[in-house]
């Protein structure tokens, strides 16, 4: 059995499709000669009359963030390679897309794998880069299957393998599939996962495997999406990018809603496009009948959570160029990296996880508490005991066991997660907890006193 | 650890190393080629190649991979005991993942969870805690249920992952018909 044929809605207004601008196209099959009658390998034909180091100045130009969940500028991390180090680079493409709330990467794999081949070939020339993976979660076997055969053809037609497109220039592309564990996500820990090895996240620093990477060698990791980007930026060329963005923010952003709206999915928006309550209310469709809204996670499972009832006091340019303070709700809170931040919270890979009046709060920890407990991967004790303990606490508070201290412990047990770990994944899982007990105390308190 | 219906790999009487073909050892040799720089990136395709041969990964697998790649069996052991994709006994010829994250949760997966193990005759409170270990396994092999995290499908939730198939949007209702499908 095969997956379902994908049909995806036609676009909101305020949509801009360009990643999925094919995927949309009714009957676009992930051939690779579907993709060539829709323009593919243009790009990249365009890409190899350049010098590599203009690409990576469009990409720059671009203002392209990461679409993985730290946001870090795409042209500033593959500026770190250096080119004539007489090193061999790679690059490692993440697909081990599992951060909850997030799914877009799923459907880029499994409906357009040549957008994905084509921006990586591209990647690979710009960074002198003869050797690359493309790492899929193994819950895609699916999309595995799918890229493998992509490569194929595109390795059949010159774009991938030696001498591409007869320019002398050579790379290798090989899937790589992970084996279901969360953490493999964090960049430094995937790369263990290629070398063999239990995927413990690294020691920093050095922050950037295009320091120490694969092999111990310059190594570019970037998220399926953004090497996506990357043939879109050539084509439109990086000023009409980045004009879709945001100042340091360019590009479109691929939002997936899930949760309590009428119409879930995933919508390709120009980032700071939209408002949360634009982003919910008119293009999701709203809440269902009768339901008010309670909560929304912003940026997938580990990014803070924002009430409905909330009033941020934040800084923004004035019109004579100072900052000065404003207040804004909660739905008024635009979707881009910096606003969100600037509310404490986090754009990260942009799953916004919506909740209504019906959700209890102490549930919805809960469940993502043992989402942590569960990967964790119990190098640093912190995380490893504290997503435990945190997890333990709410199921007991749930089962009827509340005790009094539960939601001080709770508190305590997180602050001392986050920045005692290796990785980033101490944060992510102590600011579920730290978040949800500071928007909704009194949810914590009743159910702790319940008896 | 709770008792499950799957054999006992202590039990059992093959070593699956023994039924290793030259068709496989070819099969193993050409994923090897993908890591030119070292072979022991190959440990995690070849754990994949030999539970999708032999169902699971036994002593023995553990042995051949290891010395495979010139590595110590605890090279591959620790992989096998990190990752929960890889179990050390065999599951149902039919494996039903259903996603346990937020989003399905909010949609209903708990119920869905039971309402497969019901479907299929598993009790649906059993217990299953990884480490290798198969998830709860119908007594006539045919299938097996377990939760896993996040599937990366939320906007379709609720999900499961059957064999190598995404079933979304699943209700309570649709699940005997999902089921007749892998019968």
């Amino acid at each position: 059995m095969t997956a379902q044929p994908f049909v995806m809605p036609p676009p909101h207004p305020k949509e801009r499709r360009i990643i999925f601008e094919n995927i949309s196209q009714p009957g676009y099959d992930p051939s690779i000669d579907t993709f060539i009658k829709h323009g593919g390998y243009e790009s990249l034909k365009k890409a190899l009359t350049m010098k590599p180091v203009e690409i990576i100045d469009a990409v720059k130009a671009s203002n392209l963030r990461g679409r993985g969940g730290a946001g870090f500028p795409c042209g500033v991390k593959w500026s770190f390679i250096k080119h004539d180090d007489g090193k061999p680079h790679y690059i490692v493409v993440n697909g081990d897309e599992s951060e909850p709330g997030t799914f877009k990467d799923r459907y880029i794999l499994h409906y357009d794998p040549h957008q994905l081949i084509e921006g990586l070939v591209i990647s690979a020339y710009a960074t002198n880069t003869h050797l690359s993976y493309i790492y899929i979660r193994c819950e895609f076997p699916e999309a595995a299957g799918i890229v493998w055969n992509a490569i194929e053809e595109a390795k059949a037609r010159g774009f991938v393998g030696k001498n591409i497109l007869g320019s002398g220039f050579d790379c290798d592309i090989y899937v790589h599939q992970g084996a279901g564990a969360y953490i493999c996500g964090e960049e430094t820990s995937l790369l263990e996962s290629l070398e063999g090895k239990r995927p413990y996240p690294r020691i920093k620093p050095p922050y950037f495997p295009a320091v120490l990477g694969l092999y111990m060698k310059p190594t570019i990791v970037n998220n399926v999406e953004t090497i996506c980007h990357v043939k879109h930026i050539l084509r439109l060329g990086p000023e009409e990018y980045a004009k879709m963005g945001t100042p340091g923010d360019g590009g479109t952003r691929t939002m997936c809603v899930s949760g309590d709206v009428v119409k879930p999915g995933f919508y390709e928006l120009p980032a700071g496009a939209v408002t949360l309550g634009e982003l919910i209310f008119d293009i999701c469709g709203g809440l269902k009948p009768g339901r008010k809204l309670k909560a929304v996670i912003p940026g997938g499972s580990s990014a803070k959570v924002l009430r409905a009832e909330e009033i941020f006091k934040v800084k923004v340019k004035g019109a004579d160029g100072q900052m000065v303070d404003k207040e804004i709700k909660m739905l008024d809170v635009v979707m881009d990296a910096a606003t969100l931040g600037s509310v404490g919270s986090m754009i990260g890979s942009a799953g916004v996880i919506v909740m209504d009046d019906t959700r209890e709060m102490v549930w919805a920890l809960n469940n993502l508490n043992q989402f942590y407990a569960h990967e964790s991967c119990g190098q640093c004790t912190p995380c490893r005991e504290g997503s435990l303990w945190m997890s333990k606490i709410t199921t007991r508070m749930l089962d009827g066991g509340g005790q009094g201290a539960d939601p001080k412990t709770l508190q305590n047990v997180a602050d001392n997660i986050a920045g005692r770990t290796v990785c980033a994944f101490g944060e992510a899982c102590a600011w579920p907890t730290q978040s949800f007990l500071a928007k909704f105390p009194e949810e914590f308190e009743a159910v702790a006193a319940e008896k | 650890m709770t008792a499950t219906t799957a054999a006992d790999p202590k039990a059992a009487t093959t070593r699956q190393a023994d039924q290793v073909t030259p068709e496989f050892e070819a099969a193993i040799d050409e994923i090897v080629t993908h890591y030119p720089v070292s072979k022991r990136s190959a440990s995690l395709p070849l754990l994949h190649y030999w539970q999708n041969t032999f169902g699971s990964v036994d002593d023995s697998g553990i042995e051949w991979i290891a010395a495979r790649l010139e590595l110590q069996p605890i090279n591959i052991y620790e992989l096998v005991t990190f990752y929960p994709w890889f179990r050390r006994e065999a599951a149902g010829k039919t494996i039903i993942r259903v996603c346990r994250t937020l989003a399905c949760a909010m949609a209903g997966s708990y119920e869905v969870k039971e309402k497969f193990c019901s479907a299929v005759g598993l009790d649906p409170l059993a217990e299953h805690h990884g480490f290798g270990e198969a998830p709860p396994t119908s007594a006539d092999g045919k299938f097996s249920v377990e939760f896993v995290e996040c599937l990366a499908s939320c906007g379709s939730a609720p999900v499961a992952l059957i064999n190598n198939t995404l079933h979304e949007k699943i209700t309570p209702e649709s699940i005997p018909g999902i089921v007749g499908q892998y019968q």
